[in-house]
């Protein structure tokens, strides 16, 4: 039996279909009789609906129009809290909430009759801030405008301010950030009130849109059916929109008895679908003469928009990250998810702990400075060791090394010459140059006890010609999910790479692997695809069919006798807890997270005096994630991860207008091109972690979590200004040194 | 596609000629679509408000670059693709080339025309500061005949300009006359590529010794035109290159420019870009002393 696959730069899964346009994403999809669908959106932040009015000129009796009445079952976006409607009905909470439906065979006739539709909405006043929505301005959501909060408490904290040697605060924000997967989202319907409701679409999870379906129609679980097309990228950005769109599509289907296709324009799919949340972070922190910290007490603040969606759960992990891989005896965070009249924030790559960690590591320069330590000598003394407790009391059990990967991206970025070098050069040029790093960690699969709630489950299947399918709804985003579950399976059983098969999810043939969220895709479910391919191997052996040392001829041998006397041959495996994992809820203690993927990343930046435009030169990202399965699509989750995390850093600038988003195209929502973005040198430790694949961890999410702190680091090392907030456009950063200026005359 | 597809008629005569005809006939109902790469752009969104187009992209008649003694002269059609590809041009109009290169990806180049650009009247379009300071013209032709108007004072105001609606633009024609000046040029869009102007400044100098003889400033988005800057420049002309003469300037190109905020940038960083650029290329001039032989060209930085 060879294992050889693991490790190695396999061609994807899907890539020839993908590279020769084989593979069919949504809109490539036409179903005989298909109408166009179009959403009617409120255009008003918050209000109440008066009346609904069809314009002249629109043969109205052609079209098919839904409204919240047409509604067979719930109307509410099923998820965590059931506050979102699926169409508004009476009230009206952000402006790109969709009213109306409409259905037409052409679709250019069908924007025509949208821009007919006259919504009449007695306009209530909005709160567009957190602040605004934290003092309870207007209370536009529940009693207190709060989603959720969380308290997270260790130590005392109370008692620390009064014998710490220096204190020191700070406030930190992070904006809106789209995440412009390539393919916008989009759904195709077919509903027939006798059979159930299909739906075919692009998608991370497709059991979040089955449930939300089955509310919606009030439908037994085998009516409702969702099956995943080519899907063209997701951050997160369709962990839970999808959901919205089938339904959308699903009720337009169901009033015309034919299939309904939505597909979002680029414009509407940035303005309406839900962008990463933006947030406010204050930290006052103690620290004593010689550098340790004593206590940190942060408060954490996201604005969730209008409704509940995934807020609860991004300030969850957003919580947990929030004092980042440093041990501290006493530690107090209160967070808080707040709701303003903005189309709801939701999943985006990190998940809510880049909003954290940006602040975090921001304020620890601060305090290194303030203290008279340099930044990495300040990290050294604090770095979380094997034993220490982090802030929810979890035991590092691994054996973490943060000051390895610190000295490690130190030295690739040959950071102590570049700064020393820097310092010397910069003055009196209009080109600054600076050197930034920050240090992070992010924990692998759901937070808590998430993953048994979710109780996952894949199954296998082989065939009589000795071939395995896989059978997950874990879908194919981009990420690689196919190739690497295909290596797993195929070592774990000493097969080739070819004879695995992964299923399409379609929930009426795959188990529920659970959401394609959370970097939990390889590390989790992967597990699940290793531990269900040994139980096809035990199996066969235990039946007497597969002899010990077996080759792939074997294989198929056994498979074909094993199914001639005895039928299929499946082997299922469900998500069990790594031992000793506790977690309580109620209290926010415990492991938050089974294991954690560990790095530090190191930016180097010109600042240039002339235009306030800021370029990253070089990036060293250096980080620990257990084994790597797939070093080439491993690599590339790191650099994509980088990329937007520069963009999130210094160009994506979501600019609101009245609760709308101003900018949504790609010409005035500036994320960076190739030309923007400098080589990114990504290196892996690989400590193996027991209760992952072949000792594999997540790391999907991690390059998003450290790249804005490490450049903003970089920008106050090439200029002396302290910025606090991102992304750092080159009109802000002219104001924060016009402010420095005036500073330095008045002193 | 937010347009309603059926609404709109797309012609293609077959000669400018046949073309002209069309424009003279019905005047203002229609209108020339060259490279597609503005119009496209907002029939997508839903937002092209004319209806009837027709098409001039296979017109000979306006396409080619001929060169003389005295004159560049570049078809209506011209692409940045051809601009950046021309010997003359580069060694003579670099900030033309600059501008070209700067527009837009390959995709964009291959099909926007400089004509096209102009028409569109943007004020963030980065080739018109570029033609401004090479005190170019252009030729507008009709069924009736054609004439020649200086490209300076050919925007009147936002999106208005001295172009009838039976005639179109033929060729664009730059004097052979700066042989031997400073130029500079520097678009400012954040990214380094597929981006929209916030400020875009070009300039060009013709220095003696240490003094300014003669000096072209134009810059994009700080007003509803893209703007050359006359006061500024008589301001500079004649100076010694100094301290003092830089903040003068600085102090009067604030004076000639209207800045405005979008959801692009803001009023006070274009101000202050903009004065920052006028620096730039000042210290460049400066840098570079006074040698007239000696073309210190920014544009050939990158
Ligand atoms: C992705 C993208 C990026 C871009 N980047 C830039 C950039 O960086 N900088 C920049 O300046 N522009 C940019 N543009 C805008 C555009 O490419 C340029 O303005 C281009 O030069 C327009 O030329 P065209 O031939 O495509 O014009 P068209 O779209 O065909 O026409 C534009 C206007 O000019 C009129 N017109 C065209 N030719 C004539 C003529 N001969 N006589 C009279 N009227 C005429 C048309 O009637 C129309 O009103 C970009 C566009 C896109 C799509």
């Amino acid at each position: 039996m060879k294992k050889h696959l693991i490790g190695r730069p396999v061609p994807r899964k899907e890539g020839r279909a993908k590279v020769t346009g084989q593979a069919r994403y949504v809109d490539d999809l036409v179903f005989p009789g298909m109408l166009y669908g179009a959403t009617v959106r409120s255009r008003v932040p918050r209000g109440r609906i008066k009346g609904i009015s069809f314009g002249e000129g629109i043969p109205w009796h052609e079209f098919t129009i839904v409204t919240a009445k047409d509604i067979p079952g719930e109307n509410y976006v099923a998820l965590i809290a059931h506050d979102q409607p699926y169409l508004a009905d009476g009230a009206v909470n952000h402006s790109e909430e969709p009213v109306v439906l409409l259905a037409h065979p052409e679709k250019y006739l069908l924007e025509e009759a949208r821009r007919a539709v006259q919504l009449e909405i007695e306009a209530l006043r909005p709160t567009f801030t957190i602040e605004d929505s934290l003092n309870k301005k207007e209370i536009i959501w529940g009693e207190d405008n709060l989603f959720k909060s969380y308290s997270v408490e260790k130590g005392n904290v109370d008692e620390v301010w009064a014998r710490a040697d220096f204190i020191v605060e700070g406030e930190y924000r992070t904006g809106a950030q789209e995440q412009l997967y390539i393919e916008t989202n989009g759904m195709i319907a077919v509903a027939i009130p006798e059979k159930g409701v299909t739906v075919w679409g692009s998608m991370q999870c497709p059991y979040y849109v089955h449930k939300a379906l089955m509310a919606l129609f009030g439908l037994p679980a085998d009516k409702v059916r969702v099956i995943q097309s080519e899907t063209g990228g997701g951050f997160g950005g369709k962990e839970e929109y999808p959901s919205m769109i089938a339904g959308h599509a699903a009720l337009l289907a169901w009033k015309s008895g034919k299939p309904v296709k939505i597909i979002y324009d680029r414009a509407e799919d940035m303005a309406a679908t839900t962008k990463r949340h933006p947030s406010r972070t204050r930290h006052r922190t103690a620290v004593s003469k010689d550098g340790k910290l004593l206590g940190m007490e942060i408060d954490f603040v996201i604005d969730g928009g209008a409704y509940t969606t995934l807020s609860p759960v991004v300030l969850s992990r957003g919580t947990i990250h929030a004092p980042g891989p440093y041990f501290c005896p006493n530690v107090r965070i209160r967070s808080r998810a707040v709701a303003t009249n903005a189309p709801p924030h939701g999943a985006f790559r990190g998940f809510g702990a880049p909003q954290s960690i940006f602040a975090l590591e921001r304020h620890l320069n601060r305090v290194a400075r303030a203290i008279g330590l340099t930044p990495e000598e300040f990290r050294r003394r604090n770095f979380i060791q094997p034993g220490q407790t982090t802030a929810t009391g979890q035991v590092i059990r691994e054996n973490v090394n943060m000051n390895h990967l610190l000295e490690r991206a130190l030295v690739l970025s040959d950071y102590h010459a570049k700064t020393a070098r820097f310092a010397r050069e910069n003055s009196g040029q209009r080109r600054k140059k600076g050197m930034g790093f920050a240090s992070f960690m992010h924990g692998a699969g759901f937070t808590g006890s998430g993953e048994q709630y979710l109780a996952s489950v894949v199954e296998l299947e082989a065939t009589p010609q000795g071939r395995v399918r896989v059978l997950a709804a874990s879908t194919e985003i981009g990420q690689g999910t196919n190739t690497i579950f295909s290596q797993i399976a195929a070592d774990a059983l000493g097969l080739d790479y070819d004879s695995i098969e992964i299923l399409k999810p379609d929930t009426a043939s795959v188990p529920n692997s659970g959401p394609t969220v959370a970097s939990r895709t390889c590390m989790v479910v992967g597990k699940l695809v290793e531990a269900a391919a040994l139980g096809l191997q035990q199996t066969l052996v235990g039946s007497g069919y597969l002899p010990e040392g077996y080759t792939p001829a074997g294989f198929e041998r056994a498979c074909k006798r094993y199914i001639e006397s005895h039928g299929p041959l499946k082997s299922s495996s469900q998500y069990q807890p790594p031992p000793g994992i506790h977690w309580d809820d109620a209290t926010y203690y415990g492991d938050a997270y089974g294991t954690y993927a560990w790095a530090v990343y190191v930016a180097e930046v010109t600042v240039d005096t002339v235009t306030f435009e800021i370029e990253v030169n070089d990036f060293v990202a250096v980080q620990e994630v257990g084994k790597v399965i797939h070093p080439v699509l491993a690599a590339g989750q790191i650099e994509g991860g980088v990329a937007q995390a520069i963009g999130y850093a210094l160009y994506e600038n979501v600019v609101w207008n009245e609760g709308r988003m101003f900018n949504s195209q790609m010409t005035n929502y500036i994320m960076p091109t190739a030309v923007d973005v400098p080589p990114i040198r990504v290196f892996f430790e690989e400590l193996p972690y027991s209760y992952g694949p072949a000792g594999a961890k997540g790391l999907g999410e991690l390059p998003m979590d450290g790249a804005a702190p490490a450049i903003v680091n970089a920008i106050e090392n090439a200029t002396g200004v302290s910025i606090h907030h991102i992304p750092v456009m080159p009109e802000s950063l002219m104001e924060a040194l016009a402010v420095t200026e005036k500073a330095v005359e008045r002193a | 596609m937010r347009s309603y597809v059926p609404a709109y008629e797309l012609r293609a005569p077959q000669s400018l000629e046949a073309a002209l005809e069309l424009l003279e006939r019905e005047p203002d109902v229609w209108r020339p679509l060259a490279g597609g790469t503005d119009l496209m752009v907002l029939f997508e969104a839903g937002k092209l408000t004319h209806r009837k187009f027709l098409s001039i992209w296979k017109l000979s008649e306006l396409k080619g670059v001929e060169v003389t003694p005295e004159h560049v002269t570049l078809g209506a059609l011209t692409t940045y693709t051809q601009v950046q590809a021309h010997a003359v041009l580069q060694r003579e109009f670099p900030l033309l080339c600059q501008a070209a290169r700067e527009t837009g990806g390959i995709a964009t180049q291959n099909r926007g025309t400089l004509a096209g650009n102009i028409v569109n009247g943007s004020p963030a379009a980065d080739s018109p500061p570029a033609l401004l300071v090479y005190d170019a013209q252009i030729e507008l032709v009709s069924a009736r005949g054609s004439r020649w108007v200086p490209y300076q004072g050919f925007h009147t105001g936002y999106k208005t300009m001295v172009l009838r609606p039976e005639e179109i633009i033929r060729r664009i024609r730059l004097p052979r006359t700066k042989q031997g000046w400073r130029q500079y040029y520097r678009k400012v869009g954040t990214r380094k590529a597929q981006a929209i102007s916030k400020v875009c400044f070009a300039g060009s100098a013709q220095m003696q010794h240490n003094t300014i003889r003669d000096i072209r400033m134009a810059l994009g988005s700080v007003a509803p035109i893209v703007l050359r800057c006359a006061r500024t420049e008589a301001a500079l002309r004649s100076q010694k290159v100094s301290a003092g003469a830089f903040a003068a300037a600085k102090e009067v190109l604030a004076q000639e420019i209207t800045p405005i905020d979008d959801m692009r940038s803001t009023a006070a960083y274009r101000l202050r870009v903009a004065q920052n650029l006028l620096e730039e290329f000042l210290l460049q001039l400066q840098n570079n002393g006074g040698d007239e032989s000696h073309r210190g060209l920014a544009a050939a930085e990158s």
